[in-house]
């Protein structure tokens, strides 16, 4: 219970964008910190004078090291594995921002039928083969379906390039958010999140116009149910709320607009349904051809009503309107920072960075990659005020920590082990609260937008726990699919430093690759002693981890030294994952 | 409610405290009320584990006088001055270092007593896999992945984790003051110590505070982590509220960061004195690694002086804050190390690595003495000399086991895998 920890006043009132209202409580700690709660199990530490962070978005020309690169991927990618910090830091910023900007996988693998078992035997699609092409949905076949769909997508996550873009297909389904059970066509899930693919470092205008048709959204948000004669308010709202014009501090579109734009976009449904080629269509005789009259908002724009086919050119003139509005770049800007850069945006933020940012943004007619250019490559980035500043979310959680310690997977061939070893990160991640497909509604997660505390809410008293059980899983066990395991191999990781004999630089090093932030020379120390060396101290000790290191090699059939390099190197690990350094990106 | 092994023993005399408001408790032995307040003390008796890491020079510590020209001989740069060892009543021939006076009244109060030459068959020299070796109760040539506490708590306390904290032990089983739990504390599945990961930490835990610049965006964030991970671990409660009980400890303390071995007892006593149930309680301090220059030119300072005065020292005052904070009775405490040192000192005025050691044992309640005789020194002792074993060290665990925790020769078996002679320490 909260009480226990802290007491003071509670207090009532309207927090974010006005969809919830919450009660919290603040209490004065101590002069200038406040704890404010939301709900028994969410804490949120308000440090009402934290100092401004005053860096712009001129180019970054500070030091380019591995302690910046470690930066850089942690944010524009799922960890930072000792090998991308190698491969960058012999790279400029400039040509390491190309390279993450402009690589986009070549064609990503397709889902597979990986889910035959005791109860079911997909008759159509063949073990192994993708069910893409599948024409029969069932009961039996669409949640399994959903299941490859999901542990195929942490597995593009696992196996990225050295590229921005998985995090951004992850920041586009948060932003564009649908769920697959409520969609329930694994057909519809994969497109979608294909559509998510083509245009995440695209055109964020034709994406938005690609959304409209596409058929997991017309379902999520009943466009495929909106006709002339039952307007569906779902989408004509959640367009403006939360995919392109939002609820900040420059948005005063009003309820009129919510219907104009709803009738708009009638005719709009999903053809094919439970084929291969289900797409979005646009059927004139549901549309409403009458004129649609927006408000002062949008400088009373009206949208001529166009009849037949010429119905669909409505959508355009429509973007046109909402991409008219400076307020729709700084909303997407604003969300973009508070996933890449830390989730508060106070005065100083909005002016140096949200403003010129957006600008940049139209400026380059809604394209994206300018925008993360830009960003990525600013003082402001690198500011080490912003540096281990953002809480991990449970999928950059577990699959960052597979990518940092090359936890190894099965072979492509080995389908079954491989998608269901993919599936217990991806379940682990959902046990964390995010389950990728399955974000909690249309808001995305609370994480991601929640005032005040944002990420924070990933970290409560169920969710640590479970943080640390599955890293301390992965030391020990990890997990198992028949003869196929997964686990962290610490020797091997240990193996792949700079100087893993040295136990101060085993340590040193493993802490700059596993932690956002450094730690003090006096923690080091003390698990170098602690663990290391069995309660040795001093430097006079240092050669008994050497020689039991080297040992490793010369004399690898040492099993009591085996056990006891491994049981050693698995409590350092152990360590600096249970602590708190290790939720930080 | 679980039944425990340790309630289920019949006792015998020998267990008892020697003495309860003045009567002996030996006179009534036997005696119904006797055998009812035996098992209340059994149940809450705690055990403190005293590592002594890198190898503590025994022959250093523990010095025989009668063969004090041998002695000198092996040892002629380093060997203490005679006349400045510390005497022992009742045992002339056997003195300890000069640095150990706590060490020393206590012994001659009858509240704490020497295991001579503890080691075990075929003793092995490395660090590690000596450690390994005690934490485990394995022999020399055997790999055993669980340690002796971690069974005989896991054997004791059916279904942890799962099953706990419960209302018959709301305690952590075992506590770590250090940054990672002790092997000896490893079950067979799950380790059964709970690890306080410095003492810094512990008080920032009691007083509320968080440790990092919350002035940052980062330490911030950290701070609110540290919050729910303190909210979220089961046992923080029970450590905090036990920790609050006690607001007055010994004065022989020494001032904070003067004694890291003084300042984790100092957390132990704070604990039992609270009345946390909690078990077995393990501790270390560090490091006995003396291959060189463990002494000054006044062979009673330097190095090794040091170290033993930071043991006598952390263990005087540990047993006097047990009397203030009348818990006395319930603790028994033992120092361990995983090897002792050669006999002969090398040219570096230190001591190579080596086998058999004196073990300490101490409480209020304990049967003092000294069990085994002096090591017998060569009269020219080589390099390559060791002191033979007389008594293994799993002996003294299955003392403990038996006679403190009182579990029955079988169960003891089930733990340490084999029978071992069991020592009149108790």
């Amino acid at each position: 219970m909260a009480g226990q920890i802290f007491a003071g006043d509670f207090h009532m009132g309207h927090l974010d964008n006005g969809r919830r209202v919450n009660i919290y409580f603040t209490y004065k700690l101590e002069a200038g910190r406040y704890f404010a709660g939301i709900e028994p199990d969410q804490y949120s530490v308000q440090y009402m004078e934290l100092p401004t962070v005053s860096s712009n978005l001129k180019k970054y020309k500070g030091k380019w090291g591995r302690d910046e690169v470690k930066h850089l991927l942690k944010r524009t990618m799922f960890g930072a594995p000792k090998a991308d910090i190698d491969f960058f830091t012999s790279r400029s910023l400039r040509s390491t921002i190309k390279l993450l900007i402009e690589t986009t996988d070549a064609v990503p693998s397709l889902p597979v039928n990986n889910y035959n078992d005791d109860k079911y035997t997909d008759e159509e699609i063949l073990p192994g083969d993708t069910w893409i092409t599948a024409t029969k949905l069932s009961g039996m076949n669409s949640g399994r379906r959903r299941n490859s769909f999901k542990s195929w997508w942490i597995g593009l996550m696992l196996n990225q390039q050295r590229s921005v873009l998985e995090k951004m297909v992850l920041f586009w389904h948060n932003h564009f958010a649908t769920e697959t059970n409520t969609v329930d066509n694994p057909t519809m899930c994969y497109k979608h999140n294909v559509l998510l693919r083509q245009y995440a470092m695209g055109n964020f205008k034709e994406m938005v116009r690609a959304v409209t048709l596409d058929p997991a959204m017309l379902k999520y948000l009943n466009g495929n149910a909106n006709t002339k004669k039952a307007p569906d308010e779902n989408y004509g709202r959640e367009l403006q709320e939360l995919f392109t014009i939002g609820k900040g501090p420059g948005s005063h579109y009003t309820e009129a607009d919510v219907k104009s734009a709803a009738r708009v976009l009638t005719g709009f449904r999903i053809e094919n349904k439970i084929l291969p080629d289900v797409h979005g269509v646009f059927d004139a005789g549901r549309h409403d051809e009458t004129d649609k009259q927006f408000s002062s908002f949008y400088n009373n724009t009206l949208i001529g009503g166009r009849k037949a086919k010429e119905g669909e050119g409505e959508l355009d003139d429509l973007l046109a309107m909402l991409f008219a509005q400076e307020e729709l770049s700084k909303f997407i800007c604003r969300k973009l920072y508070r996933f890449f850069v830390y989730y508060q945006i106070d005065d100083t933020t909005e002016k140096n960075i949200i403003e010129p940012l957006a600008k940049t943004f139209r400026k380059n007619n809604y394209e994206i990659k300018p925008v993360l250019k830009q960003l990525f490559s600013s003082r402001h980035f690198f500011d080490m005020a912003n540096r281990g500043a953002l809480i991990k979310s449970p999928v950059d959680f577990t699959v960052g920590l597979c990518r940092e310690f090359n936890v190894k997977f099965p072979g492509t061939n080995d389908y079954v082990n491989l998608y269901g070893l993919w599936n217990n990160i991806q379940n682990a991640a959902a046990q964390m609260q995010q389950n990728i497909g399955d974000p909690p509604n249309v808001a995305g997660w609370p994480a991601y937008y929640q005032e005040p505390q944002f990420d924070k809410i990933w970290i409560n008293s169920d969710t640590l726990p479970k943080r640390n059980q599955f890293t301390d899983r992965m030391l020990n066990n990890g997990f198992a699919r028949n003869d196929k395991k997964i686990s962290i191999d610490p020797y091997l990781f240990a193996q792949s430093l700079q100087n893993p004999g040295d136990p101060d630089a085993l340590v040193s090093e493993s802490v700059q690759l596993l932690y956002a932030i450094d730690l003090p020379d006096q923690e080091k120390k003390y698990m170098k002693e602690g663990i290391l060396l069995s309660g040795l101290q001093g430097m006079m000790s240092d050669h008994y981890w050497t020689d039991a290191w080297n040992k490793m090699t010369t004399r690898p059939d040492d099993n009591a030294n085996k056990k006891d390099v491994t049981n050693k190197l698995k409590n350092l690990y152990r360590y600096l994952m249970n602590l708190p350094q290790y939720q930080l990106s | 409610m679980k039944r425990r092994k340790f309630l289920q023993q019949t006792i015998t005399g020998v267990l008892l405290p020697s003495f309860m408001g003045g009567i002996s408790l030996k006179a009534l032995a036997g005696s119904p009320l006797v055998h009812s307040l035996q098992q209340r003390m059994n149940d809450d008796r705690v055990l403190v584990l005293i590592q002594l890491a890198g190898g503590n020079d025994g022959l250093n510590t523990v010095v025989p006088v009668d063969q004090y020209s041998a002695y000198l001989a092996a040892r002629t740069n380093i060997a203490l001055p005679e006349e400045k060892l510390l005497k022992l009543n009742g045992y002339d021939a056997t003195a300890l270092h000069p640095a150990m006076p706590e060490m020393q009244q206590l012994f001659n109060e009858g509240k704490l007593g020497i295991v001579q030459a503890v080691s075990y068959p075929k003793p092995n020299f490395s660090h590690f896999r000596a450690t390994d070796i005690w934490m485990t109760a394995a022999d020399s040539d055997k790999i055993i992945n669980t340690g002796w506490a971690g069974r005989f708590l896991n054997d004791v306390y059916k279904g942890f984790p799962e099953d706990y904290p419960n209302t018959s032990m709301p305690d952590p089983l075992a506590i770590q003051v250090g940054s990672v739990v002790s092997s000896a504390l490893q079950g067979p599945a799950f380790t059964m110590g709970l690890a306080i990961s410095n003492p810094s930490s512990f008080y920032n835990l009691i007083e509320g505070k968080v440790n990092v610049d919350s002035n940052t965006r980062w330490g911030a964030q950290l701070d609110y982590i540290e919050l729910v991970s303190r909210k979220t671990d089961q046992y923080a409660g029970v450590i905090k509220a036990a920790a609050m009980k006690v607001t007055q400890q010994s004065a022989k303390y020494p001032a904070a960061g003067k004694n890291p071995l003084a300042d984790q007892l100092k957390i132990v006593g704070r604990l039992i004195g609270g009345g946390l149930t909690t078990k077995v309680y393990m501790v270390n301090t560090g490091s006995f690694d003396t291959h060189a220059k463990q002494t000054e030119t006044d062979t009673s300072t330097g190095t090794h002086a040091k170290l033993l005065q930071r043991v006598s020292e952390a263990i005087g005052a540990f047993m006097d804050d047990l009397q203030l904070l009348q818990v006395q009775n319930k603790v028994m405490g033992m120092t361990f190390s995983e090897f002792g040192r050669r006999i002969k000192s090398n040219a570096s005025g230190g001591t190579d690595h080596g086998a058999a050691a004196p073990v300490f044992y101490f409480g209020h309640s304990i049967q003092p003495g000294i069990i085994g005789t002096n090591p017998v020194i060569p009269a020219s002792a080589t390099v390559n000399d060791n002191l033979p074993m007389q008594t293994d060290f799993r002996s003294v665990y299955s003392s403990v086991l038996n006679n403190w925790f009182g579990l029955d020769a079988a169960a003891v078996q089930q733990v340490l895998g084999e029978q071992y002679a069991t020592l009149p320490i108790l």
